[in-house]
């Protein structure tokens, strides 16, 4: 695990540095470009000079330190933004998570159940939908109608305009405001994460839920379910009890890589929705060509596939009574 | 034997069972006629694809989406084909216990022996969760499942194939009912796990008076254990009777190729006679006897009308030809 992330910070780092542009100008300033002193200082202050290789190694000793630099956009530590920023994009996915997996295997569980019916058909051209149309055009559409429209929903925003955020505990405003006691503030934080998480969780719904519908139909013919008719079982616990358990486990397979895929992708969630997160994060970082921002992301995105991955290995060894004993 | 002054237990008549198929149908049973009385073990014999597990799974109501029954299968009085979904619930597993040919894929995988026992426990009765589990406990033990108490929460595949049909003759008697359906029980059995499984199925019947309909393929598990044989051939019964003149005096062209074709200690010098050709397909209705194309008696006639069930001495017999022979040349076979 630890030579994965190595690749993947070296990988970042070397893209990074060979895109033909020069952070410099960012950093102090087209017009100051001119200026020979103000640039080599600069270089000094930033940790430029020197050859690349010299650069990497720098990189690499502080990194092992857990230093990921200075951010040359925010002028913070990298590690102190990404923290900062994490609560609003774990909010996000575990709210895309919930919508997308719970919806998804219910979905997929549903129609796999009323195969090749009405209900099935349009349940997989939902699911279709999710899957197909662009995150950026659904937002966009969605902030539209449902906000701008109809005024069903907030508009983008983790609060409302002109509030004050919740007291700093965890940074997840959710969890902040009720620890304030501030329920009003609670619901608002809530249900403006609705609609983001509903554009988030849909694409992963529809995903989901055709593998769920898919899973299904394979165990439905099993010798185990016909046995498990034979006992007298009701078709609903049937289902529940015997096929969506099996079904499971190629579900849970990419379940944990979903959640690592939420967690990184919601680049454009979180732009259309201005969420402040990770996302939004790595976009600005890339506009400005900041370096140590972009090495932060990455590492950060290297190390939630990586956890995913074990958290489904645990979870499929709990599921599957096959690898447990084994 | 049985009781034949009683009403029989299940009674079975003229059960055609039809599978769509992309190209039309599949007519698998052809007007099938079964009785099965209190306490008997009624053999069905046949091929593959001769119709034996498409009409008991007919029976519970169990056969694939795709598949329709017509006819009747009566069950003490009750009429089970077209029955209400929460009738025939009641009695599969309840009354009418079922086990099938494959046990390595007939328990689900990924829940253990004890849990699946006591479902079928809990399905049928007001008990708690934890005397459906010490029910699954005793059922275990009484189909002689060893150390059944520390190894109740196993999966299916710690288990062998003979020890996992043991838990699935437990889950199917688990509510006492008045008939198992056996479909092929041993098949995917060792010979010396057959046996086993074979002297269990005998034991229980005796001490519970359990009716068994026995579906297989093998004559030797029909042998030792049924007291009435039905011998299917293509969705029809050919030839039906007590086991011991099926054995001794086969009437039906089929059940004499049957038992030519199988291999007999006493008589190890014996040539075994298999039967040419192969079953017909049943995309289309047979013309005539369905047998006629691979039968040696065969006379003209055969090929045009389908010959009826008539009564020969103790059995059933659907030919037109052997047993008239038979009647005016006694014993010529």
């Amino acid at each position: 695990m630890p030579f994965l992330l190595l690749g993947i910070v070296t990988i970042a780092f070397c893209i990074s540095r060979l895109i033909p542009a020069d952070p410099l100008a960012s950093i102090v300033g087209v017009r100051q470009m001119a200026n020979p002193t103000i640039v080599a200082a600069a270089r000094q202050k930033w940790g430029l000079n020197g050859s690349i290789l010299e650069q990497y190694w720098v990189f690499l000793k502080n990194l092992v330190r857990g230093d990921l630099g200075i951010s040359f956009r925010t002028r913070k530590p990298v590690t102190h933004d990404l923290l900062d920023r994490l609560p609003a994009t774990l909010e996000l996915a575990v709210g895309a998570l919930v919508v997308g997996g719970v919806g998804g295997v219910a979905l997929g569980a549903y129609a796999a159940s009323k195969k090749d019916k009405m209900a099935d058909h349009l349940s997989r051209g939902f699911s279709l939908l999710g899957s197909s149309l662009p995150v950026f055009w659904i937002g966009l559409v969605f902030l539209f109608v449902l906000y701008a429209r109809l005024g069903w929903f907030p508009g983008p925003g983790r609060l409302p305009p002109r509030t004050k955020p919740p007291g700093h505990v965890t940074g997840f405003y959710t969890i902040d405001s009720l620890l304030d006691g501030n329920f009003t503030l609670f619901r608002q934080c809530l249900w403006r994460l609705v609609l983001p998480c509903f554009v988030l969780g849909w694409a992963y719904m529809g995903q989901l839920s055709r593998l769920v519908r898919a899973a299904m139909l394979d165990e439905i013919n099993s010798d185990y379910v016909r046995t498990a008719r034979a006992k007298g079982l009701a078709e609903r616990l049937v289902m529940r009890r015997h096929v969506l358990r099996n079904a499971w486990l190629p579900t849970l397979t990419i379940l944990g890589f979903s959640f690592a895929q939420l967690l990184t992708a919601s680049v454009l969630t979180e732009t259309i929705f201005q969420w402040n997160g990770i996302g939004s994060y790595a976009v600005q970082s890339a506009n400005t060509l900041d370096f140590p921002g972009i090495n932060g992301v990455s590492l950060f995105a290297g190390l939630a596939f990586l956890l995913a991955n074990l958290a489904t290995d645990v979870l499929y060894a709990v599921a599957d009574p096959k690898i447990r004993l084994a | 034997m049985s009781d034949l002054t009683t009403p029989p237990l299940l009674e079975i008549r003229d059960l055609h069972v039809r599978f769509a198929v992309r190209n039309g149908q599949v007519h698998a049973v052809r007007g099938l006629d079964l009785t099965v009385h209190r306490g008997e073990v009624a053999a069905v014999v046949g091929e593959s694809g001769s119709g034996k597990s498409a009409s008991m799974l007919a029976t519970l109501g169990l056969l694939d989406i795709n598949a329709s029954a017509s006819g009747s299968v009566r069950f003490d009085g009750t009429e089970l084909l077209g029955a209400p979904p929460p009738v025939l619930r009641s009695i599969r597993g309840g009354r009418i216990g079922m086990i099938f040919q494959d046990p390595m894929t007939s328990l689900n995988p990924v829940l253990d022996i004890r849990r699946q026992i006591a479902e079928a426990v809990i399905t049928h009765r007001q008990v708690s969760p934890r005397q459906a589990e010490s029910k699954a406990v005793e059922l275990l033990e009484m189909v002689s499942f060893p150390d059944a108490v520390r190894r109740a929460r196993s999966y299916p595949h710690e288990l062998s194939g003979g020890m996992r049909q043991r838990v699935m003759i437990a889950m199917a008697l688990a509510n006492d009912p008045d008939i198992l359906i056996a479909d092929e029980p041993t098949t995917a059995l060792d010979v010396t796990v057959q046996a086993q499984i074979l002297d269990l199925l005998r034991s229980l019947r005796q001490s519970r008076e359990l009716a068994i309909v026995l579906i297989t393929h093998d004559l030797g598990v029909v042998a030792g254990l049924a007291d009435t044989v039905n011998v299917m051939y293509a969705g029809r019964i050919a030839e039906s009777g007590p086991v011991v003149d099926i054995f001794h005096r086969p009437q039906h062209p089929y059940t004499i190729g049957l038992l030519a074709s199988l291999p007999r200690l006493d008589r190890p010098d014996r040539e075994l006679t298999p039967i040419g050709g192969v079953p017909p397909r049943l995309y289309e209705e047979p013309e005539g006897c369905s047998f006629a194309p691979r039968c040696r008696y065969a006379v003209e006639a055969c090929h045009e009308v389908e010959p009826p069930l008539e009564r020969v001495e103790a059995s059933m017999v659907a030919c037109s030809v052997l047993p008239m022979r038979s009647r005016t040349a006694e014993g010529s076979l």
